[in-house]
């Protein structure tokens, strides 16, 4: 089983992934359209660039756009849910070992504690953004049964993952359960709402651009949207 | 009944059609007709698939219903944070169905959805600048206002304007003869004051060309007059054009993209035709907008930018001031609390902030001049825009958006507000008629009239 997970498996499942968020980038571009958009990319792509790229910054930056400054809790949770999802995978020290072994290549471990705090942060956080769903009316509102799916997904290789290293019942079958939450959830980036892992910077690009070209950007002026 | 008499998926094209629709006093019948019209969900879904692309599409599909845009809609925080007023929720819950159905929806779902696009949106844009995705729930909202109005689905007053903009070309009444003739007689009126005011109709190769409001002509025609005293002062050479001087575009509020288009359209031949060397627009947003930031698109200029470059009325002013054209007497100066609304469609949509600011800094004598909070391109709609203002049916509501910005001005103290766009001025004018805060209101042009110094060659001879 361990064999199949993490051999062509593995393999199927990073290419469909690595493609299909390709294939997503792609397709945002193509679909933008200057009349609809109401957008002049083309002639003024220098200055659309410069702004979409200070739109993004703004918002991967904790507390520089306006937006990170309303709500000051929640942009400490949510920077440090993604820090850990995002850090955790690529830089943890057995899946380094992995990639070693099959690719010859590896990337700077991280130390077992600072990894153990971030898998850590991801499933408290994973929780707290289900509570919050709940808690909030705004934001339950919004929420359907597929925001928590995706909540699971994403937070399912870190508890298996967790499980698995502090060896709590059976060491393999923890580990082929995170194995195989992990392809799922990468199976899920270009499928689902988890897509925003590359959609994010297409819409705060063309956000930016409209802003930078259209909205103030060419009177001079840098709003923080 | 597929289509009514009046309401209908056609637009008003005729001045018989549009008197029938116009006698149906409050949009009585028309109204009663919309409850029976059918939903062509085939047009519908046509629509959606041509026009839906990158931009709303992935808007829709990444929205992570994260709620962060809920305190930035002023209508959710007046309207007692209803989870219902939250922007996301809003778009979703309209639009967000249509596709999902793939426009198989229903006539009561279609005027649900009216009511949402035109009295719980007026299209300001903010909550776009909280979105951590980027996503502007005010433009989709204005597609929605499109696909709406194709189907007959909008409100009495707005399919009126719109018809009113393709039968005159003006968002009232107002015919070729009516403009020229309140040009003419707003001249002679002011001429004993300010010997030698004109105002030039059709000189080609002016400085300036102006653009107005309709509401000027046809109401407040003073406004035109104090334009002309101010360029008269200024020493411009300029000229209004006898065709294609309305540059608003309540066909924008409506989503009647058709017929923005042509508004646009007849401003531009006005300017190829006159060979102005620029074009300033009125103290207005939404005709700024409309003619200026949007425009270009409509009518399919690949630059995004008008054939002659064309400013906001403070960019003129402010020009004026710096170059000495228009002095201000200090002893003249505001003395008392001032504050200024920023206008959603110049301030947030086309940054110009910091513009009407430094007029203030000529107008206002230090110490008097109070910024609401928020401001700039974080400013609050001033509760009446993207149409609300100007539709019967949803005054109620609109009276309640209202509570924001007479908050927002009683917090500043002031006792005056300037307010250079004629749907913020209207806003501020029924605030105050409804709560009765004890505020004044005004555009610039009266206020700067009143503290400049005039040259004693352009004053009249004792």
């Amino acid at each position: 089983m361990y064999d199949l997970l993490t051999g062509p498996l593995l393999w199927v499942v990073f290419i469909v992934t690595f493609v299909g968020l390709a294939v997503r980038v792609v397709m945002y571009i193509r679909g933008l359209d200057w009349k609809l958009d109401r957008v002049a990319y083309r002639p003024f792509l220098g200055h659309g660039l410069k702004h979409g790229v200070r739109s993004i910054v703004a918002f991967l930056i904790p507390f520089k756009a306006h937006s990170w400054r309303s709500r000051p809790l929640f942009t400490i949770l949510f920077f440090a849910f993604h820090i850990g999802l995002l850090v955790t995978p690529i830089f943890l020290e057995a899946h380094n070992a992995m990639l070693e072994q099959s690719l010859g290549i590896r990337l700077p471990g991280l130390p077992a504690v600072v990894a153990d705090v971030l898998a850590w942060t991801v499933v408290v956080g994973g929780v707290f953004m289900a509570l919050r769903r709940i808690a909030f009316p705004e934001v339950r509102i919004l929420t359907t049964a597929y925001d928590y799916l995706l909540i699971v997904i994403s937070v399912a290789p870190f508890v298996t993952g967790l499980i698995a290293r502090y060896e709590l019942g059976s060491y393999d079958f923890w580990l082929c359960l995170h194995i195989l939450t992990g392809e799922i959830w990468l199976l899920a980036l270009p499928f689902t709402k988890l897509s925003h892992v590359v959609l994010f910077f297409m819409s705060r690009m063309q956000l930016g651009m409209d802003y930078g070209i259209k909205r103030g950007g060419m009177k001079g002026t840098s709003m923080s949207w | 009944m597929p289509e009514g008499t009046l309401c209908n998926r056609q637009p008003i094209t005729t001045e018989e059609q549009l008197k029938l629709v116009l006698n149906d006093k409050g949009g009585k019948q028309y109204y009663a007709e919309m409850e029976e019209l059918e939903v062509d969900s085939d047009k519908l879904w046509g629509a959606i698939q041509k026009t839906l692309k990158s931009r709303t599409k992935t808007w829709l599909d990444i929205c992570a219903h994260c709620g962060l845009c809920a305190e930035s809609c002023f209508l959710y925080q007046v309207n007692g944070r209803k989870p219902e007023q939250v922007p996301s929720y809003k778009i979703q819950s309209t639009l967000g169905e249509i596709i999902k159905k793939k426009g198989k929806v229903s006539n009561e779902f279609m005027r649900h959805c009216m009511d949402v696009a035109w009295s719980w949106c007026t299209c300001c844009n903010r909550c776009g600048q909280f979105c951590p995705h980027g996503i502007d729930m005010g433009v989709m909202f204005s597609y929605l206002r499109g696909l709406l109005y194709s189907q007959g689905f909008v409100p009495w007053e707005l399919k009126i304007g719109s018809g009113m903009h393709r039968v005159y070309r003006a968002q009232m009444d107002v015919t070729t003869e009516d403009w020229t003739e309140t040009c003419e007689w707003m001249a002679e009126e002011n001429e004993e004051e300010w010997p030698g005011l004109e105002i030039p109709i059709d000189k080609e190769g002016a400085d300036i060309m102006y653009t107005c409001n309709a509401r000027e002509p046809k109401h407040y025609p003073e406004d035109i007059a104090e334009a002309a005293i101010l360029f008269h002062v200024a020493g411009e050479n300029w000229t209004v054009p006898s065709e294609g001087w309305e540059q608003t575009s309540l066909s924008m509020f409506a989503g009647d993209w058709e017929c923005c288009k042509d508004n646009v359209a007849n401003v531009y031949a006005a300017l190829e035709r006159l060979k102005p060397k620029r074009a300033i627009g009125t103290e207005c947003g939404h005709a700024h907008r409309a003619t200026v930031i949007e425009g270009p698109y409509w009518v399919g200029r690949e630059d995004g930018q008008p054939p002659v470059p064309y400013m906001h009325y403070v960019e003129w002013l402010l020009e004026a001031l710096e170059t000495g054209k228009i002095k201000i007497d200090p002893e003249k100066r505001i003395k008392e609390p001032v504050t200024l609304q920023d206008s959603c469609n110049y301030v947030r949509n086309q940054g110009l902030k910091n513009v009407t600011r430094k007029i203030i800094e000529y107008i206002v004598e230090p110490g008097y001049f109070r910024e609401m909070a928020p401001n700039k391109e974080y400013n609050y709609c001033c509760g009446g825009g993207g149409g609300f203002n100007g539709i019967g049916k949803y005054r109620p509501q609109r009276n309640v958006a209202l509570l924001k910005k007479l908050q927002q001005i009683k917090a500043t103290g002031a006792k005056l507000v300037i307010a250079p766009c004629h749907n913020c001025w209207d806003a501020i004018r029924d605030l105050e008629e409804e709560y009765k805060i004890g505020i004044r209101w005004s555009f610039l042009k009266p206020l700067i009239i009143e503290m400049m110094v005039v040259p004693d060659h352009l004053k009249p001879e004792e």
